[in-house]
């Protein structure tokens, strides 16, 4: 669109037949619903020449005309007026929905796609002030904006959408400053990446027991009111707050992710950790209450404990064993993470980051074949930013790191009913502090 | 009769939406330049390599360019579009996912 709107140039966008309803979609909230588009099947990737050849002479399998022919129309077929779509349109939000039966809204909220399926809490004026009375936040305030993607328009919500959403998912008032902080960020717990991405939400701090949060055993898993509905929260926050996440049409996740559910929303075990607290390493007091938010959560591995002889190995293992796009966040145990500190010397969270980023190592060959890699990172390299520009000087055979230090962290959470420990992939975006939002 | 609730709409605020004009469209391919972008999305710089030799066997008229955009495709490519605009007549974008 880019192309078209600020340069002039006539264009036509190929895209594969999955994604017809979610470019159209982004074409008209664009202002260009007649945008040119054309499709080929799904998938581009894999396939030999010879069969993309076939895509190319062969039929747009959404409107069943030839690829090339509806290529050739749209660099030279005039915009018709109904093409262009209205000068504007009236995308205003109402505030309230029309008064129902509990049940007729139940059902209209479902049919709306405004829940995750579960059963919520219908939001009610009374149940909605009381969520705002934890606040001195004015209702009307706007706290973020969100989207599903990067290609996206980014929507607003206020202080009122949030409660809003916050009843929903069954939180309590006394959680709602801690909502509000995830809604501050900014991140879409329902990011729409075809990798079926969740996202993932530390919190640290007083907070944690002002409002019986779970750090210890069972933290991660559905056995904490305040852990379970601050994360269904946000979740329900993000695709209503962004405008939808739709399978087909505003998420393409392929497989989809069961972390979305909660998107994994823990405290971390700071009297247990042998280290400093998440977010002090990122600027905050340890006397300050904070979230930090984690986007792509994709891939798990885990092991127990850390063996005297080999530990270092079956930690490189684990490493090696996520995509090099997905960089590791450590969920250690605290018996794993004082093993770290007992085996490895790791009296700094510091220093086990350092070994961690020097010892995830990957032939140079084999990290830039990478699909994830040649997509994203690749393309940075040889643009010259760096580290990547001068991971890509190496020899083929030659082990370079897989992740950059920045993007490695470590979190302590868990019961100590074993050594059990795990490795997130996935990527760190912010902190921020709940107090702001009382 | 069961009684009928009022409830807020959870639904977030989207901007506005204004028309945006879409380029003229060309007379013809003939003696044009048609840039061929690759997203640099799986595998797409072999099907636009296609794309170019069906353009090479039945428009020969037609000059193409296959392009690969400076970055990923989260970024804006200023300079990528400059040249396309300085130095070509259309563009083929491809190919998202």
């Amino acid at each position: 669109m880019t192309l078209e709107t600020k340069y002039g140039v006539p264009t036509v966008a190929v895209h594969t037949d999955k994604f017809d309803r979610v470019v159209r979609s982004v074409a008209q909230v664009n202002g260009m619903p007649g945008l040119r588009q054309v499709f080929v099947p799904q998938p581009i990737m894999g396939r030999t020449a010879a069969e993309l050849r076939a895509y190319v002479d062969g039929a747009d399998p959404i409107t069943g005309r030839p690829v090339m022919q509806e290529v050739l129309e749209g660099l030279t077929r005039p915009f018709a007026e109904d093409e262009r779509g209205p000068a504007a349109f009236d995308r205003s939000t109402p505030r309230l929905v029309e008064p129902d039966t509990e049940d007729n809204l139940h059902r209209l909220f479902l049919d709306n796609r405004w829940t995750d399926m579960l059963p919520i809490v219908l939001p009610t004026e009374a149940r909605v002030a009381a969520m705002l009375s934890a606040t001195r936040r004015k209702p009307d305030e706007i706290v973020g904006r969100m989207r599903s993607t990067h290609f996206r328009e980014p929507w607003a919500y206020t202080v009122e959408k949030v409660a809003v959403n916050a009843v929903m998912a069954g939180a309590r008032p006394d959680y709602f400053p801690v909502i509000l902080a995830l809604a501050a960020t900014g991140v879409t717990a329902r990011g729409s990446s075809s990798s079926a991405v969740a996202a993932m939400a530390v919190v640290n701090g007083p907070v944690r027991d002002e409002i019986g949060m779970n750090a210890a055993t069972g933290a991660m898993g559905p056995y904490n009111h305040a852990n379970a509905t601050i994360g269904r929260a946000w979740g329900l926050l993000s695709q209503n707050g962004q405008g939808g996440s739709v399978p087909g049409l505003s998420y393409l996740g392929n497989q989809g992710n069961s972390y979305a559910y909660n998107s994994l929303t823990f405290a971390e075990n700071e009297e247990r950790s042998p280290w400093e607290p998440f977010h002090v390493q990122h600027g905050l007091k340890p006397e300050e209450s904070a979230v930090s938010v984690f986007s792509s959560v994709r891939s798990t591995a885990f092991t127990l404990g850390l063996r005297e002889k080999h530990w270092r190995e079956h930690v490189r293992n684990l490493l090696r064993g996520i995509d090099p796009n997905g960089p590791p966040t450590l969920l250690l145990d605290p018996i794993a993470a004082r093993q770290f500190v007992e085996r490895g010397g790791f009296v700094k969270k510091d220093a086990l980051i350092d070994w961690l980023h020097d010892n995830a190592l990957m032939p140079a060959d084999e990290y830039w074949d990478y699909q994830l890699v040649q997509n994203y990172i690749y393309p940075r390299a040889t643009f010259g930013e760096e580290p990547w520009a001068t991971k890509l000087k190496a020899a083929p055979d030659t082990l370079i790191p897989m992740f950059r230090r920045e993007d490695i962290h470590v979190v302590v959470v868990g019961g100590e009913t074993n050594g059990y420990w795990r490795i997130m992939g996935c990527n760190y975006q912010k902190t921020v502090a709940v107090d702001d939002w009382r | 009769m069961a009684t009928r609730l009022s409830v807020l709409n959870p639904v977030g605020f989207p901007p506005a939406v204004r028309r945006q004009p879409p380029a003229p469209r060309l007379d013809t391919l003939e003696g044009k330049t048609v840039y061929l972008v690759d997203c640099r999305f799986d595998d797409s710089d072999v099907f636009l390599g296609q794309m170019q030799a069906w353009f090479a066997e039945r428009l020969p008229g037609a000059r193409t360019v296959v392009k690969r955009i400076s970055s990923v495709y989260l970024n804006d490519d200023p300079m990528t579009w400059e040249e396309i605009k300085a130095r070509g007549h259309a563009a083929i974008l491809g190919v998202g996912h």
